[in-house]
């Protein structure tokens, strides 16, 4: 679905449930009753007995500390301020971060004209397609999307998986770091620190590669061990290119040479509880839920990464979730 | 389970254990590491380990190690011991191995023999202060792993990329750390 077909499918969703769909009003606080909730709106207070957040988990970009260490003269920006390349002064650009957004943004940069620099640390390789089908539509065919977060060994790491190196095109293709050094793009590593000017980047590119392209496998290999167990019909299996490491991969980068004019900071997201006045925020910022039901009487959230399923995070994957949790919640009120 | 035949020696249970309680005590987790370095004559050293800090409390190694260092006789040094950028190697080395031996441990793989060989490039100019644009420090490390164990060529692999992600010293040597010297006249 492209983003108009999004907006009319969400707006449709309103029409469908004909609940009173509060437009352009921001919730301001929430607090703590005796039995439920006072939400302050920008357009008054709401009582409720019961309270789910829907929020999400993409509120606020994510740039490290070492932002502050930027020359100056840089142009400084994250994925909320950035629209398209033409905002962009006229020269290089240092796209941090190789998940969905910084590769999408790489790409879409250089494709500009700038030349751009592209660090990248964590990140997970997918292919678009495989064996003729969306990537996608494999995740859900085997199972893999519907793993609950009961049955998985170390859910902080799943809950905190970067987004896949995705894009959304006509032509289905892939965009990873492989396609965009071929268009040019140079890859450093993991942007360590920016020490008398200088970006300082990982030497461990290499094995961000390699941690990649193994899981990446592990994956298909599941995929394929499905397709064999369920004669799906699908073409032969495919193995893709190991991603290139480049040849000797810069360390360190002159940020006041003139080389660089704009930073752009593909570093993540998080959630924003800056208006819940209730105390159910750990220390890593992260709400404390089990499932979605949270630690606070009555409260529920829907739509963070690995709710109760890998899928969580997408709109057909919050399906499942939503049910389960409005069971509980309507189990609480009878 | 199979992981229950499998014995690399190292203790798994015991490390995800400490890892679940310090997960909660996160001061106990701070750590310091020491070394004490002694000059002997020309470029011929003698470091000494015993003590660290860490869980709360000061600690000490069963007992005192020594590392010697110097420089080989074509630097016209006496060659009493390993140079120290030949240490470095050493220490990335048994760093990746033990991170090998337990990621094995923890995913049920049976090591049978690992091998490391480390070389790293170096263009002396630099220490030598002929050439401002060369650096010290290596130009590179190249590391290959030989592993014989009961496990899949991707298996392996994943091992020592799994090693190198969670490794201190790949982590030191790959990532630029903040170094202070202070010189106290005595």
């Amino acid at each position: 679905m492209a983003m108009p077909e999004v907006i009319e499918f969400i707006a449709q969703y309103a029409t469908e449930i004909d609940a009173p769909v509060r437009t352009k009003t921001a919730a301001v606080s929430v607090e703590r009753l005796d039995d439920g909730y006072r939400v302050m709106t920008d357009g008054g207070a709401i009582e409720c007995r019961r309270l789910v957040i829907a929020t999400g988990a993409c509120n606020v970009p994510v740039v490290p500390r070492v932002r502050d260490g930027l020359p100056s003269s840089l142009s400084s920006m994250t994925p909320f301020d950035y629209r398209n390349p033409d905002d962009l002064p006229d020269g290089g650009v240092l796209v941090v971060g190789a998940s969905a957004t910084g590769v999408q943004l790489a790409d879409e940069i250089h494709r500009s004209g700038r030349p751009v620099v592209l660090s990248v640390g964590e990140h997970v390789r997918l292919p678009r397609t495989y064996r003729g089908h969306d990537v996608l539509w494999w995740m859900d065919a085997s199972g893999v999307w519907n793993e609950r977060y009961d049955q998985i060994d170390d859910l902080t790491r799943a809950r905190s998986l970067p987004s896949p190196q995705l894009v959304g095109t006509p032509e289905h293709s892939t965009l990873d770091l492989n396609v965009l050094q071929d268009n040019g793009v140079e890859l450093v590593g993991r942007l360590s620190t920016v020490r008398d000017g200088r970006a300082l980047f990982s030497g461990g590119l290499r094995n961000q590669f390699a941690l990649a392209d193994l899981k990446m496998n592990r994956l298909l290999g599941t995929f394929d061990e499905w397709a064999e167990a369920t004669a799906v019909e699908a073409s032969p299996v495919e193995r893709f290119d190991p991603t290139r490491a480049p040849k000797s991969p810069r360390l360190s980068l002159d940020l006041g040479s003139g080389e660089i004019r704009t930073v752009v900071w593909a570093t993540g997201f998080r959630p924003d509880y800056s208006w819940l006045d209730v105390d159910v925020v750990d220390r890593k910022g992260r709400l404390e839920h089990d499932g979605g039901v949270v630690a606070s009487p009555g409260m529920y959230v829907i739509g963070l990464p690995v709710l109760r399923r890998r899928k969580s995070t997408f709109i057909h994957g919050a399906e499942d979730d939503a049910r389960e949790i409005v069971d509980h919640l309507a189990r609480s009120l009878s | 389970m199979t992981e229950a035949a499998v014995n690399n020696g190292v203790n798994v249970a015991a490390l995800l254990e400490a890892r679940e309680v310090l997960r909660g005590a996160p001061e106990a987790a701070q750590f310091k590491w020491r070394a004490s370095c002694k000059w002997q004559n020309g470029t011929h050293s003698k470091t000494t380990i015993r003590n660290f800090f860490g869980l709360g409390q000061e600690q000490s190694h069963k007992s005192e190690f020594h590392f010697e260092a110097d420089h080989p006789e074509i630097f016209a040094s006496e060659d009493l011991g390993a140079t120290p950028v030949e240490l470095v190697l050493a220490g990335l080395a048994s760093c990746l191995t033990a991170g090998v031996a337990a990621v094995a441990q923890n995913r049920g793989i049976q090591l049978r023999s690992v091998q490391a060989e480390l070389e790293g490039s170096m263009d002396i100019q630099g220490i030598l202060g002929i050439d401002g644009d060369v650096r010290n420090g290596y130009d590179d490390i190249k590391v290959t792993f030989k592993i014989d164990a009961d496990a899949s060529q991707a298996d392996i692999e994943a091992l020592v990329a799994q090693s190198q992600k969670r490794s201190a010293v790949y982590d030191i040597i790959t990532n630029p750390t903040d170094v202070a010297v202070d010189v106290q006249k005595v």
